[in-house]
């Protein structure tokens, strides 16, 4: 560096951020915080919000791969045999829009709760343990299922819609059950009253996802198999 | 019900106590970065060991090499490599240099430890997840590693682990049952490891930017590790389940893969039905993102080392964001291009010869941006900024012979020939190496509190330099004439005047080995013994030289988060004190940008 001495720097205590296009605020930045750089750091969304997302997207990504390698297998050989699917399925579809029913009443519930509203008698996390409720009674319906159908004589390794049809449901089962972990961590910092609302709301998504996706994956297996 | 500031969701962790919590199961995201590095470093010295086992073994094909009954007696009765053993070491050194060098140490490492200091950030939002993601990816490494250890050894499928070969078992060859299993099963493991690293990069860089960090203030390096991270999203989300299919076909008797009427030492194959065209859709849909995972940090890294060292931005900070990103996206639409003469449809093969070659428009891009940005700028020439350019020169050389292998017409006589060979280790692996190298070398300073002794450096980058050079471009050469790649030894008369050829490869693979220790001598001597670093020894403009101690403290910015006034690479304004303005500087100044 040279050694002429320079001024010092010219620093304005009330500086306010300029307005201008590398600032914050607009479109590019996702927060619409308008040049004011304070606001974009208060409107920031919550980490778990944004993150939920990027999880679904990858478990979206999985079930895309398993979809087309269905289809490729599927036009790649003769051996394709179909079979109905068990009843107990369509049950279970029952039982997984009804936890997202009560999911949503249970939300309403804790928030009205966090909020402030106790009334006696109300146990807020009642609505989350009738969703647990309905998710493990959801497992073990597909457990039924896979009885259902071994019992018929279609086992993993039988024929490849068979072997789709376990690949798919287990990947979705155990995505189910991961989603389970996530409301009983729910109702443990709801006890303890540290829940916070983004990760509810991040639960919550999660949840519904696995039901849209369980939707699809009836309807695909409706379709091919 | 908002926090008053984004940062409080980040659980505010207190400074961590002991060892165990300190260095080994540590939430911190410098020291899962460190981690990520060491295993890098580990894992490139072993792939550098079976590279040279290799290529001692095509340049004397019935060499005696001491000591390797002991790696396997099946594999190397008398210390002679049989030919299966040199598929399955060749196996190994492309898994384990593509996994846990090339996507871990430009991504992972330096991702892991500089993206949240960039974005003036305490840590990652869900730390938890981010120790977790070393921790699995360290299981995917022991679980490769143990492979070797395998009955009749790792698989030797190569790489892309391509059926049937890879899907019948045992039947096939040594390592093609458990050594197959093993090695899904570590992929699907690090599979997962990729997809929690960036769950943390993508919400760390769209959540937890400080006051005043709009987009377009990220440094150039933080743009590649968040358009890497959506590409590992996506891209590691499909391998998994391939190889979960794979293992499904080894263990349960499916038949995914492996196709009918397929009979194998006079057998047939009990399974049938599969598609083997199904397997290269799904690894290659995976597996070309996962070059450009390879390869995106890099250019990040070198354009934030090259702008710093010629104290002025690119010529287009905005196009290098685009352009990376055109490649980002647009390599998900290329990969096709490894299966032109897969027996694939041949309309298929326009229909991704042409997007591969739209590709090689952003790539130029980026090359032309750094070429003119450097034309003309008075480059400070440390051994960060050589490796830089270095990696300049490495990706123009291994990216040119791209455009030939575009062509699925010329394809056919330059497919799994010496030529792709030279290609992607050019393009990738040694244009990669070099920008972690370069990262090294920059960034060492920072973390360690020392600086990396700079006439080892430079011979470091001499010798090695030359030395690549030596190595990967007869490989064009090779491939031209006709040599098959994974051949273990070559026996046709159109092959035998080639030999001379893999013996000067050979010797300078060996050489260019040995000076590496030289980098590894500085990295240890200089992180005990090295001269004291100072905050920003660089002079450099961005956040993580804007710590209040080096190395940082545990929450990176000691519990005031710096506010951010302006672009990441103010250097050389008119007007201003000094040559640089830091991204933190309340330092009024006017260029172009800031006038409203």
């Amino acid at each position: 560096m040279a050694t002429t001495v320079h001024e010092p720097p010219k620093i304005d205590s009330n500086r306010k951020p300029l307005k201008s296009d590398s600032g914050n605020g607009g479109w590019r930045n996702l927060v619409p915080a308008d040049g004011q750089s304070r606001l974009t750091q208060q409107y920031a969304p919550p980490p778990a919000s944004t993150g939920i997302w990027v999880g679904l997207a990858a478990i979206s990504m999985t079930f895309a791969a398993l979809t087309s390698a269905l289809v490729v297998r599927k036009g790649a050989s003769l051996d394709w045999r179909h079979f109905s699917l068990p009843w107990i399925l369509y049950l279970n579809t029952g039982v997984l829009l009804a936890s997202s029913v009560t999911l949503e009443i249970a939300r309403r519930r804790v928030a009205s709760y966090m909020g402030g509203m106790r009334s006696k008698g109300t146990d807020p996390a009642k609505w989350l343990y009738v969703t647990l409720g309905l998710g493990l009674v959801f497992v073990a319906g597909q457990y039924f299922a896979w009885r259902q159908l071994s019992a018929q004589g279609f086992y993993l390794a039988t024929n490849p819609s068979s072997s789709f049809f376990y690949v798919l449901t287990a990947a979705h089962a155990l995505h189910v059950l991961g989603g389970l972990g996530g409301l009983t961590r729910v109702i443990r910092k709801l006890g303890k009253t540290v829940l916070r609302r983004s990760t509810l709301d991040a639960t919550s998504r999660y949840w519904h996802f696995m039901d849209v996706l369980w939707v699809y994956l009836l309807l695909l297996l409706w379709m091919k198999l | 019900m908002h926090d008053m500031s984004a940062h409080a969701h980040v659980a505010h962790h207190a400074a961590p106590t002991g060892f165990i919590r300190k260095y080994i199961f540590s939430i911190d995201h410098k020291v899962i970065g460190k981690q990520y590095y060491l295993l890098a470093l580990v894992a490139v010295f072993v792939g550098m060991v079976l590279s040279w086992l290799m290529r001692l073994h095509l340049g004397w094909t019935n060499l005696a090499i001491p000591g390797l009954h002991l790696l396997s007696s099946n594999g190397a009765p008398g210390d002679v490599m049989t030919p299966e053993y040199y598929l399955q070491l060749m196996t190994m050194h492309g898994t384990i240099m593509v996994f846990f060098v090339l996507t871990t140490a430009p991504f992972a490492a330096f991702g892991n430890y500089f993206l949240p200091i960039q974005v003036g950030a305490e840590d990652m939002p869900f730390p938890h997840f981010n120790m977790m993601s070393f921790w699995v990816t360290f299981v995917a490494f022991l679980v490769m590693i143990a492979s070797f250890f395998a009955a009749d050894g790792p698989t030797l499928g190569g790489w892309t682990q391509y059926v049937p070969l890879s899907a019948v078992g045992s039947a096939s060859g040594p390592g093609q049952g458990t050594g197959v299993v093993l090695w899904a099963a570590s992929i699907a493991i690090f599979c997962v490891g990729q997809l929690l690293g960036s769950l943390n990069f993508i919400t760390t860089t769209l959540d937890m930017r400080t006051k005043g960090m709009s987009l377009w203030r990220l440094p150039l390096s933080s743009w590649a590790w968040f358009i890497t991270s959506i590409m590992g999203l996506t891209a590691f989300a499909v391998l998994m389940p391939a190889c979960i299919l794979l293992i499904l076909d080894h263990v349960a008797g499916t038949s995914f893969f492996v196709p009918s009427n397929l009979v194998l030492n006079d057998q047939l194959v009990p399974h049938s039905g599969g598609s083997t065209l199904l397997w290269q859709h799904l690894f290659w849909f995976f597996g070309h993102p996962e070059v450009y995972i390879a390869i995106v940090p890099g250019m990040g890294i070198v354009s934030h080392v090259l702008i710093a060292n010629m104290r002025r931005p690119l010529l287009s900070h905005r196009v290098m964001v685009y352009s990376m990103g055109a490649l980002a996206v647009l390599s998900y639409m290329v990969y096709g291009h490894h299966m032109f003469v897969s027996g694939m449809n041949p309309i298929s093969s326009i229909a991704f010869s042409f997007p591969t070659l739209i590709i090689t428009i952003p790539s130029t891009i980026i090359v032309l941006i750094w070429m003119g940005s450097l034309y003309g700028s008075r480059l400070r020439i440390n051994t960060a900024s050589l490796f830089a350019l270095g990696m300049v020169s490495m990706f123009i050389s291994g990216g040119v012979s791209g455009f030939f292998l575009a062509q699925p017409s010329l394809d056919i006589m330059l497919h799994a020939t010496y030529f792709v060979v030279g290609h992607f280790h050019l393009v990738m692996a040694v244009a990669a190496i070099f920008g972690i190298f370069s990262g090294t070398y920059f960034w060492f300073p920072k973390m360690y509190g020392r600086m990396m002794n700079e006439t080892l450096g430079k011979i470091h980058f001499w010798l090695t330099f030359v030395g690549t050079y030596c190595i990967f471009m007869p490989f064009h050469y090779l491939g031209l004439a006709g040599n098959i790649r994974r051949y273990q030894a070559f026996v046709d008369d159109y092959l035998q005047p080639l030999i001379p050829v893999h013996k000067f490869i050979t010797v300078a693979a060996l050489a260019t080995g040995a000076v590496q220790f030289i980098f590894l001598y500085n990295l240890i001597h200089s992180r005990f013994w090295g001269d004291p670093a100072p905050d920003n020894p660089w002079e450099a403009t961005s956040l993580e030289w804007a710590t209040p101690t080096t190395p940082p403290p545990f929450d990176n910015f000691g519990g005031n988060l710096p506010v951010v006034y302006h672009d990441p690479y103010q250097y050389g304004i008119e007007g201003s004190t000094g040559d640089y303005v830091m991204q933190n500087s309340p330092e009024q100044i006017h260029t172009v940008r800031d006038e409203a």
